[in-house]
């Protein structure tokens, strides 16, 4: 059972049409009994760093995932705001993030006239054969819509990077979470098959 | 590489999907929840909606059917269409709709984009500026459906709401509305210079070609259309339509080759 967080951001409804299509089973968790439920979790997310943090908190949930996640090591999925939150700290705000990943969050660099946030369909650069991106082109196009990027401080920790005026981190692997930047709940069937490649981990 | 993005503008009325000529009334197409299932299967960049009814009528967005639109789409979604207040927004972020539009809101609710940006970040909100050629040299900016002036030119509006925390702005040609003549290049490259927030051309697409002719002349930017994903020949059967993969990676490869042989290419 896939277990989707639902703390007020991203788009659930949109995870959860994709699992209902692929015949996945998925529940929204807003609460650790919910959460206890699910043998992979995915944190989506939309927004400001510090808002996320909050409503995170707020919800009680950060330290549900923390025990299932680090503790217990069940797979974990955080997608664009969700894998911000794996970082130890934004540039966007104040609030400190899980520090499930060493390394921070930056805004994308440019120059005078780059144009922010990014946003629109750009490739996909996979480091690595991962499960989590069999069976997509080599390099796989997909959605992004966001001005900053987790910026890990362990090489090993990158899976895949974009190229946007500037090469960025879009996906890390840190055991068993995962973080991608651009939006697989929005991405056709290249979001489809990351997210059916995610279920069957 | 960053990919300009080629979107569908459907407009909306009582629930109704229609197509308007220079802001006129309308013509009715059918059903939009049918409409956002074709694009999507046809797997369209962006799908934009916009309730034209909505402000003038004084009515609160339709929320049930925003939240069908958005579990339909495998894409991101923009709505807009009677958003006044910060919650709005935030409740149609929550339906499930990646970006919010706002138009007259801009000029009638000052701190709404502001408030809007802190709760749902910058991507999220997007402003939209109605533009029709008038005796002033850049045209002017209209809300309300196109019929009140703002007072303020294109560049002005731009201005303010990149100052307001807008994360994108849609350049919409009021005069080339429903014409398929072409974009109104020159406005758009206008706002293009005065803003650094990522651009949507909206009026006038007639044909892949101006599409590509935007493309070529301004890189990266989003070309939304209304009439030519909607209609079909030159009777206007109405017939949703969007180019395969192939035609859209020829169309995008043309478009950068010229890019890239012009001398005073504009930047990326």
């Amino acid at each position: 059972m896939i277990g989707i967080v639902n703390y007020g951001l991203g788009n659930v409804s949109a995870f959860a049409r994709i699992f209902h299509r692929l015949n996945v089973p998925f529940c929204l968790a807003g609460t650790r009994r919910e959460l206890e439920t699910a043998d992979k979790i995915i944190l989506p997310g939309v927004g400001a760093f510090d808002w996320a943090v909050e409503k995170l908190h707020d919800a009680g949930l950060a330290e549900p995932l923390r025990d299932l996640v680090l503790g217990e090591r069940r797979p974990f999925l955080g997608v664009c705001i969700g894998m911000q939150l794996m970082a130890e700290r934004s540039d966007e705000g104040e609030r400190p993030g899980l520090g499930w990943i060493q390394g921070e969050v930056e805004r994308l660099n440019g120059g005078p006239t780059t144009m922010l946030p990014h946003m629109g369909w750009n490739d996909v650069l996979v480091r690595f054969e991962d499960p989590l991106f069999e069976g997509l082109h080599e390099a796989p196009r997909f959605y992004f819509l966001h001005s900053f990027h987790v910026s890990p401080l362990r090489e090993q920790d990158i899976l895949a990077t974009a190229d946007y005026e500037e090469t960025f981190v879009c996906s890390v692997r840190v055991g068993n979470m995962y973080g991608v930047q651009f939006h697989p709940e929005k991405s056709h069937e290249s979001g489809v098959r990351l997210l059916r490649n995610f279920a069957q981990l | 590489m960053l990919r300009p993005r080629i979107i569908p503008c459907l407009l909306v009325k009582d629930g109704t999907l229609l197509k308007t000529v220079e802001f006129g009334p309308g013509k009715y197409l059918g059903d939009p929840l049918n409409a956002a299932r074709i694009f999507n299967e046809k797997a369209v960049d962006e799908l934009v909606v916009f309730d034209i009814g909505a402000t003038t009528d004084q009515r609160e967005p339709n929320y049930p059917l925003i939240e069908e639109l958005a579990t339909e789409c495998r894409m991101p979604l923009c709505y807009g269409g009677g958003v006044k207040a910060a919650e709005q927004v935030e409740k149609i972020v929550g339906l499930g709709v990646e970006k919010v539009a706002i138009s007259s809101g801009v000029v009638d609710c000052p701190g709404l984009i502001k408030d809007a940006s802190r709760r749902v970040g910058a991507q999220s909100v997007v402003t939209v500026m109605d533009v029709r050629r008038t005796s002033e040299a850049d045209g002017e900016v209209f809300s309300h459906n196109g019929t009140r002036s703002t007072g303020l030119s294109p560049t002005e509006f731009a201005s303010l709401a990149e100052e307001q925390g807008a994360g994108e702005i849609v350049v919409n040609s009021i005069s080339r509305d429903g014409c398929m003549c072409g974009y109104d290049i020159e406005l758009v490259r206008k706002v293009r210079e005065a803003t650094s927030l990522p651009i949507t051309a909206l009026g006038g697409a007639g044909s892949l070609q101006h599409i590509e002719d935007l493309i070529k002349a301004l890189g990266i930017i989003g070309a939304a259309a209304g009439s030519l994903f909607v209609f079909k020949g030159p009777y206007r059967a109405v017939l949703l339509n969007y180019p395969s993969e192939t035609e859209k990676d020829k169309l995008l490869s043309r478009a950068r080759t010229q890019i890239q042989n012009s001398s005073d290419r504009p930047s990326v």
